[in-house]
C-alpha cells in the first residue's frame, strides 16, 4: 500500500520535474546541444573526414577549404577531424574526472553527515587540506611519478574536485538528519543503513547530479588551462584545450586554428552550464510555486 | 556558538600543523630537487656541490626533522631564504609580488561584485523574461571562453589593431618621466585588460548564485505576506527578500577571501604581470620549497580562518544546522 | 607607444617644421621613414635612446657565475667582462686582457691586462681580481656549474697588477676560452665567498658592479631589468645606447603582439613568425630580420643500454627512415641546417665528408630485417625472433612546440616502416631526474648547445656515464674516447682539427644518435637601430656598436 503510493508520488515528482524544465528554453537548448555532442564523440569514426593524426608536410596551415573545411594545423593534420575526435577525449576527460569526484564526494559526504562528530571533523579537515594544496602542484607530483596519459590527468582532476560534492552531501544530510530525526529514532541498526539509502540519498542526489553537470565542463575547462602550462593531455591526441593552446601563437595568422576549438568549448560548457541549471531549478523544491510539491515529498 | 568558534580556533593550531606537514611531505615526493638548476650544457653537474648544498639546507635529513626545523623556524615567523640563485628571503619574494596581485583581486572582485547582485536580483524578479536569458546566456560566456583566447583577442583589438591600451606590463618604460596623473592613467591603461578579462569570467559564479538566493527567498512565506500587507513591490523586493537573499552570497564571498592572495598564472603570463600565480608555479617547476611553504602557510591560515567565518555565518542563516551535539530537540 | 614617441619628436626640433607637413599626408607612423630618408642621419652615431629587449624568462640572479639560465648569462654579459672575448668569427681576441703568450709546452699562460680597466664604482681592475675570481670559482662553497673549466689550473700568479700568470697541471685545449668568464670584484666579494654566501652578496641581487658596458640600474622582479651606458667604458665612446631594459614577457604570444605594436625592440622570431607572419609591409618598415645559424642542434637519440639499440644497424635504420629534409621543411619551416654531426656548418671543427644517410624507408627495412625485426604475419609491425613488437617510447621535454611537432612526425616515419612508437612528455625538472639520470628512458628527442670551443668530451667520453654527468645515451667507443683526450690536450688549432674530423666521421657511422638539425635564430630588430652587422655566427658580437641616429630616437635616456 505504502509502495503503491510513493510510486504514484514519484510520477507526479517526474511529471513536475519535466513540466518546469520544459518552460526553461535556455536549458532545454542546452540538453539538445549536450546530446548531439554525445552523438558526435559517440559517431567520431564515421562522421570525421580525415585521420586526425596523420600529419601531411605539404600541407601545412592551409586555410579553410572545401577540402579541409577547418583547415589545417602546423604539421598538416585536419582541424575538423582533430576536433571530432578531440570531443570524446574532452568528454571523456569530463564525465571520468567527474565521475570519480563524485563517488568520492558521495562516500565522504555521506560518512560525514551521517556520523557526524569525529568522523565529521576529520573529513571535513581533509576538505580543508585539499582546499588549500595548490592543484597545480599536486598535479605536478602525480604526474611526475606516474606516466603521463590521459588517465592519470582524469583521475588527478577527479582527485582534487571532490570537495564541493562533499560539502553538498554533507548539508543534505546534516539538514535531513535533523529533520527525520523521528522516523530514525524507531529504526535500530540495519533499518538506519535503509533509512539512509532511501531518504537521504535521492534527496541528495538532485544537487549532486547539478553538481555533476556543472563539474563536467569546469573539468573541460581545467584540461585546456593545463595544456597552457603544458601538463594537458599528451601528444599526438587531439583535445579541444590543446589544439587552442598549440594555435595561440599563430591567433592572427591562423585563426582557424583558435576559433574552432575554442567555439567548441565555449559551446559546450555554456550548454552543459545552462542543462546543469535547468536541472537544479526544475528538481528543488524550495524553487517551486505549489505548495503541493512540498507535501508530495515529505509524504515519502 | 561562542564555544564553537573558541573550540575550532583551538582545533585550528594542529590542523595547521597537519596540513602544513602533509603538504611538506607532498612537497619533496616530486622527483627532482632546487639544486638541479647547476648543470652546466658543457660540463653536466657536479655532484659533490649538489650534495653539499643539499647537506647546508638540510636536504639530507630524513622529513620529520625537516619539518621540525622549517616549523620551528616558522612559529618564529623565519620564513627562510629561497633556493634559487638570488637567495633572497621568502617573505621578500612574496612581498615584492603580493600588492599587485591583491590590488587586481580586489579591483575584480569589485567589479564582479558591482555587476553580478544586481544582475542576479534582476534576473530572478524576471524568471524566464528576454532579460534574464539573454544575460545568463552572456555570462555562461564569459565563464565558458578560456581566458587565454579571450585575453589574446582583446589585446590584438585593442592593442594592436585600435592601439587604444596598452598590451602587457604594468607600466609603460617612460612612466618615471611622467606627471603624477600621467602616470595613474598609465597604470589603470595597463590594468583595464587584465581584470575586464578576469571579471567577464568571474562574472557566472556569483551572479547565478545570487539569482538562486534570490528565487529562493522570493517564494518564502514571509515575501508573500509582505506583498499581501499591500507593500510596493520595490520594498518587498529591496528590503525584505535582498537583505535575506544576500546572506549566502556573503558567506561565498567570506569564503573566496583567501583566493585573493592567489593570481591566474594564465593571466599573468600573457599579460606579463608579476603577480602570485608565477611565483608560485615557478617555484614548484624549480622545486623552491622555502617559498612554497611560505606561501602555503599563509594561504593555508587564511582558508581556515575563513572557513570558520563562512561555518559560523552559515549556521546562523540556516537554522537546520546546529553546532551541539544535543540530538533530539525538537524546535 | 604613443607617449613615447611624442616626447622623442619633441626634441627634434626644427626638423618636426618640415616633418609635419608630411605627418598630415602620410599619418601618424610615417614621420619616422622621413627621416630615415635623410643620409646624415643615418650615418652618424649618436648616443641615446632606450633599447627594450624581450625576455621569456626572469632572470635569477646578478652574478652569471652562479647562474646557469640564457637571461641571467644575457644580462650579465653586459655587465661584466672576461679577458678575452669572441670576435665575429669566434676567434678570441682581447677584452680585459690587453696581450697574452702561451709558453712552447703549453703549460703556461701569461696575460698582460690593460691598464684603464675600472670597476664600475671607479676601482681600477687589477691582477688580483683575476686571482680572486680563480679562487671564487675553485671554493668548493660557491655554486656554480663552471668550475671545471678551471680544473686542470694548478696555479694563478699574480706577477705585478697587470700581469698574471696561469700554470696548467696539463695543456689544456680550452685554457684561453675560459677565461672569458665573468671576471668578480675582490674588494667587494671576497668576504661572501670565503662564508659561502656568495648569493645572498648585494652583488647577486640589488648592486652588481662589473667592468662591463652597462651599469647595472635596476631589477624588478618578474618585470624588468634596467642597465645604463658606463660611460668611462674602457672602449671610448661605447656602448652608444643609452639604456637597455630586458621586459620580462613569459608568453610567446604576447611578445609577437608586443613586436607588432612596438612595444620592443628586439625578439626572438619563430620559425612561422619569421616565414610567414612577418611579411607585410608595416612589419618590414618598422623592423630588420636577421637569420643566422644558432649554436645548438636537436637530435633522437637512444639509451644505448637497451640491447635493441645498441645494434649500430636499428639506428642507422632509423636514420634512414627519418626524412630530415621534411622535418627541416614542417617543423623549422625551412630555416635550419641540417646536421651530421655535433658540429656548426662554417666552424673550424666541422667537416661535411662523412657517411650520411638520405631517406630510404627501403633500406631501413633492410637494416632492421638483417638485426633480426621481420614482419612475418604480414601485420605491418616489425617483430623479433621471439615475436616481440619492435616498440618504444620516444620521450620529451614538457612546453617546447617544436620538439613535440618532431615527436610526432618521427612516430609517423616510424610507424611506415613498422615500428611502434607512443610519446610522453615530461616536465623538465621530472624528465631529468626521473628519466634522464636514471637511464630510464628509450629514445628522447632533446637538443646540445655547442660552445665555442669543439670539445665534448663531457658528451661522448665514456667516463662521463655518470648519473649527474651528460653522456647519458651511454655511448662508448674506445677510438672516440682517445681522440676527445687528445684534442683536450692539444693546445694549436691546426693540430686539433683532423682529430675532431676523425670524430665526426666515427659518430656518423656509429649515429650513437640521429643528428637532426641546427636550428636558425631568427631576431627582429627595430629598424631605427644601426650599425648591425650579422655575421654567420649572429648580431651581437657587436653590441656596443649598435647606436639610433639622434633623429630617430624614441625613448628619453636618463
Amino acid at each position: 500500500m505504502r509502495r503503491r503510493r510513493r510510486r504514484a508520488a514519484r510520477r507526479g515528482e517526474l511529471g513536475q520535474f519535466w513540466r518546469t524544465f520544459r518552460r526553461n528554453q535556455l536549458a532545454c537548448a542546452g540538453a539538445v546541444v549536450v546530446a548531439a555532442l554525445a552523438l558526435v564523440a559517440v559517431l567520431a569514426p564515421a562522421l570525421a573526414p580525415w585521420d586526425p593524426n596523420r600529419p601531411d608536410m605539404k600541407r601545412i596551415l592551409e586555410a579553410p577549404s572545401s577540402k579541409h573545411w577547418f583547415g589545417t594545423d602546423q604539421i598538416g593534420r585536419d582541424v575538423l577531424s582533430r576536433l571530432i575526435y578531440g570531443s570524446r577525449i574532452s568528454l571523456a576527460v569530463g564525465f571520468v574526472s567527474v565521475g570519480i569526484a563524485t563517488l568520492i564526494g558521495i562516500m565522504l559526504g555521506a560518512a560525514a553527515g551521517y556520523h557526524g562528530g569525529l568522523v565529521d571533523g576529520a573529513i571535513m579537515r581533509l576538505v580543508d587540506l585539499m582546499l588549500v594544496f595548490p592543484r597545480f602542484f599536486l598535479l605536478l607530483a602525480v604526474l611526475a611519478f606516474l606516466k603521463p596519459s590521459i588517465w592519470t590527468i582524469m583521475t588527478v582532476i577527479g582527485m582534487t574536485g571532490w570537495m564541493g560534492v562533499t560539502r553538498l552531501v554533507r548539508a543534505e544530510f546534516l539538514a535531513l538528519r535533523e529533520r527525520e530525526f523521528v522516523i530514525w529514532s524507531e529504526s535500530i541498526g540495519a533499518g538506519a543503513l535503509r533509512v539512509v539509502f532511501k531518504h537521504i540519498l535521492p534527496n541528495a542526489l538532485a544537487p549532486v547530479l547539478v553538481a555533476m553537470t556543472l563539474g563536467i565542463p569546469a573539468a573541460i575547462l581545467t584540461e585546456s588551462g593545463l595544456s597552457f602550462l603544458g601538463l594537458g593531455v599528451q601528444p599526438p591526441y587531439a583535445t579541444w584545450g590543446n589544439i587552442l593552446n598549440d594555435g595561440k601563437d599563430l591567433i592572427t595568422y591562423a585563426w582557424w586554428l583558435t576559433l574552432y576549438p575554442g567555439l567548441a568549448i565555449l559551446i559546450t560548457v555554456l550548454s552543459y552550464n545552462l542543462l546543469g541549471e535547468g536541472i537544479r531549478d526544475a528538481l528543488d523544491p524550495r524553487l517551486r510555486q505549489s505548495a503541493l510539491g512540498r507535501v508530495l515529498r515529505l509524504g515519502r | 556558538m561562542a564555544l564553537f568558534a573558541l573550540r575550532r580556533l583551538v582545533l585550528a593550531i594542529p590542523l595547521l600543523i597537519g596540513i602544513t606537514f602533509i603538504s611538506f611531505i607532498v612537497i619533496q615526493l616530486a622527483p627532482g630537487g632546487p639544486f638541479d638548476y647547476i648543470r652546466g650544457e658543457e660540463s653536466g653537474q657536479d655532484a659533490k656541490l649538489v650534495e653539499r648544498l643539499n647537506k647546508e639546507y638540510g636536504l639530507d635529513q630524513p622529513i620529520y626533522v625537516q619539518y621540525g626545523r622549517w616549523l620551528a623556524r616558522i612559529v618564529k615567523l623565519d620564513f627562510g631564504r629561497s633556493f634559487q640563485p638570488d637567495a633572497k628571503p621568502v617573505l621578500t619574494k612574496i612581498g615584492e609580488r603580493l600588492p599587485i596581485t591583491l590590488f587586481l583581486n580586489l579591483i575584480q572582485m569589485i567589479i564582479i561584485v558591482g555587476l553580478a547582485i544586481p544582475i542576479g536580483v534582476a534576473s530572478a524578479t524576471r524568471q524566464y523574461s528576454l532579460f534574464d536569458k539573454v544575460t545568463t546566456v552572456f555570462v555562461f560566456i564569459g565563464f565558458a571562453t578560456p581566458d587565454f583566447w579571450l585575453a589574446l583577442l582583446l589585446m590584438i583589438l585593442f592593442g594592436v589593431q585600435l592601439d587604444w591600451l596598452p598590451i602587457s606590463g604594468l607600466r609603460s618604460l617612460n612612466y618615471e618621466y611622467m606627471s603624477f596623473w600621467r602616470q595613474q592613467i598609465d597604470f589603470v591603461s595597463h590594468l583595464v585588460l587584465p581584470v575586464t578579462v578576469v571579471a567577464f569570467g568571474g562574472l557566472a559564479g556569483l551572479s547565478r548564485y545570487m539569482r538562486q538566493s534570490m528565487l529562493e527567498v522570493v517564494r518564502q512565506d514571509y515575501v508573500q505576506t509582505a506583498r499581501a500587507k499591500g507593500l510596493p513591490e520595490p520594498v518587498v523586493i529591496g528590503k525584505h527578500a535582498l537583505r535575506n537573499a544576500l546572506l549566502p552570497v556573503v558567506t561565498i564571498l567570506g569564503l573566496s577571501l583567501p583566493g585573493l592572495i592567489g593570481g591566474s598564472v594564465i593571466i599573468e603570463s600573457i599579460f606579463a604581470i608579476p603577480g602570485m600565480g608565477q611565483l608560485m608555479v615557478q617555484s614548484v617547476f624549480s622545486r623552491d620549497y622555502p617559498v612554497i611553504m611560505g606561501n602555503l602557510v599563509i594561504v593555508a591560515t587564511l582558508t581556515l580562518l575563513a572557513n570558520l567565518f563562512a561555518d559560523l555565518a552559515y549556521g546562523l542563516v540556516d537554522p537546520r544546522i546546529r553546532f551541539s551535539r544535543r540530538r533530539g530537540r525538537r524546535r | 607607444m604613443r607617449r613615447g614617441r611624442l616626447l622623442a619628436s619633441g626634441g627634434t626640433g626644427i626638423a618636426l617644421l618640415s616633418l609635419t607637413a608630411l605627418l598630415f599626408v602620410g599619418g601618424g607612423r610615417h614621420h619616422v621613414a622621413v627621416a630615415a630618408d635623410d643620409p646624415a642621419a643615418n650615418d652618424k652615431p649618436a648616443f641615446g635612446d632606450t633599447f627594450v629587449q624581450a625576455s621569456i624568462g626572469d632572470i635569477t640572479g646578478l652574478i652569471p657565475n652562479i647562474t646557469s639560465d640564457g637571461p641571467s648569462h644575457a644580462v650579465g654579459g653586459l655587465i661584466y667582462d672576461g679577458l678575452v672575448q669572441t670576435d665575429k668569427d669566434l676567434n678570441w681576441i682581447p677584452s680585459i686582457a690587453d696581450s697574452w703568450q702561451f709558453s712552447k709546452d703549453c703549460l703556461t699562460l701569461t696575460f698582460k691586462l690593460r691598464k684603464d680597466v675600472k670597476w664600475h664604482d671607479g676601482k681600477p681592475f687589477t691582477a688580483e681580481d683575476v686571482h680572486f675570481t680563480y679562487k671564487a670559482m675553485m671554493n668548493p662553497k660557491t655554486p656554480t656549474a663552471y668550475r671545471d673549466d678551471f680544473e686542470l689550473v694548478k696555479d694563478v700568479q699574480v706577477l705585478d697588477p697587470y700581469t698574471v700568470r696561469i700554470i696548467y697541471s696539463q695543456p689544456y685545449a680550452k685554457a684561453l676560452g675560459s677565461w672569458g668568464t665573468p671576471m668578480l670584484p675582490r674588494h667587494l666579494l671576497a668576504k661572501y665567498v670565503e662564508e659561502g654566501k656568495l648569493r645572498e652578496a648585494p652583488q647577486n641581487t640589488t648592486n652588481p658592479i662589473g667592468t662591463g658596458p652597462y651599469k647595472f640600474q635596476e631589477w624588478k622582479s618578474g618585470e624588468k631589468v634596467v642597465l645604463v651606458a658606463n660611460k668611462d667604458y674602457y672602449v671610448q665612446g661605447r656602448p652608444y645606447l643609452g639604456r637597455i631594459v630586458y621586459r620580462v614577457i613569459p608568453s610567446q604570444a604576447t611578445i609577437f603582439l608586443e613586436l607588432k605594436a612596438k612595444g620592443v625592440d628586439m625578439a626572438d622570431l619563430t620559425a612561422i613568425q619569421y616565414a610567414r607572419q612577418t611579411d607585410y609591409a608595416a612589419f618590414k618598415q618598422d623592423y630588420n630580420k636577421y637569420r643566422y645559424s644558432a649554436n645548438r642542434y636537436t637530435y633522437f637519440g637512444f639509451n644505448l643500454k637497451d640491447p635493441r639499440f645498441a645494434d649500430k644497424r636499428v639506428r642507422q635504420a632509423f636514420a634512414y627512415a627519418i626524412n630530415k629534409p621534411e622535418l627541416i621543411e614542417g617543423v623549422a619551416m625551412g630555416l635550419a641546417r641540417e646536421a651530421t654531426g655535433p658540429y656548426r656548418p662554417g666552424t673550424w671543427a666541422y667537416t661535411d665528408k662523412v657517411k650520411r644517410y638520405p631517406y630510404d624507408p627501403a633500406k631501413a627495412k633492410q637494416l632492421l630485417a638483417a638485426a633480426g625485426w621481420t614482419d612475418k604475419n604480414g601485420d605491418g609491425i616489425l617483430r623479433n625472433k621471439e615475436g616481440q613488437p619492435f616498440s618504444f617510447t620516444i620521450r620529451t621535454n614538457q612546453g617546447n612546440e617544436e620538439r613535440k611537432k618532431l615527436a610526432e612526425l618521427i612516430q609517423q616515419r616510424l610507424k611506415e616502416i613498422g615500428v611502434q612508437t607512443d610519446i610522453q612528455t615530461i616536465e623538465w625538472a621530472a624528465f631529468l631526474k626521473e628519466y634522464i639520470k636514471q637511464k630510464r628512458f628509450e629514445a628522447i628527442i632533446l637538443g646540445w648547445g655547442t660552445g665555442i670551443d669543439p670539445d665534448q668530451y663531457p658528451i661522448w667520453h665514456s667516463s662521463q656515464v655518470g648519473p649527474d654527468q651528460l653522456n647519458q645515451i651511454s655511448y662508448a667507443n674506445p677510438e672516440v674516447d682517445a681522440l676527445l683526450e687528445k684534442g683536450r690536450t692539444t693546445c694549436t688549432q691546426k693540430d686539433r682539427v683532423p682529430i675532431y674530423h676523425r670524430i665526426q666521421e666515427i659518430l656518423a657511422e656509429d649515429q650513437p644518435l640521429i643528428f637532426l638539425y641546427f636550428n636558425d635564430a631568427l631576431p627582429a630588430v627595430s629598424s631605427r637601430v644601426r650599425g648591425i652587422k650579422p655575421e654567420p655566427s649572429g648580431i651581437s658580437y657587436n653590441f656596443i656598436d649598435w647606436f639610433v641616429p639622434k633623429a630617430l630616437q624614441r625613448y628619453t635616456s636618463g
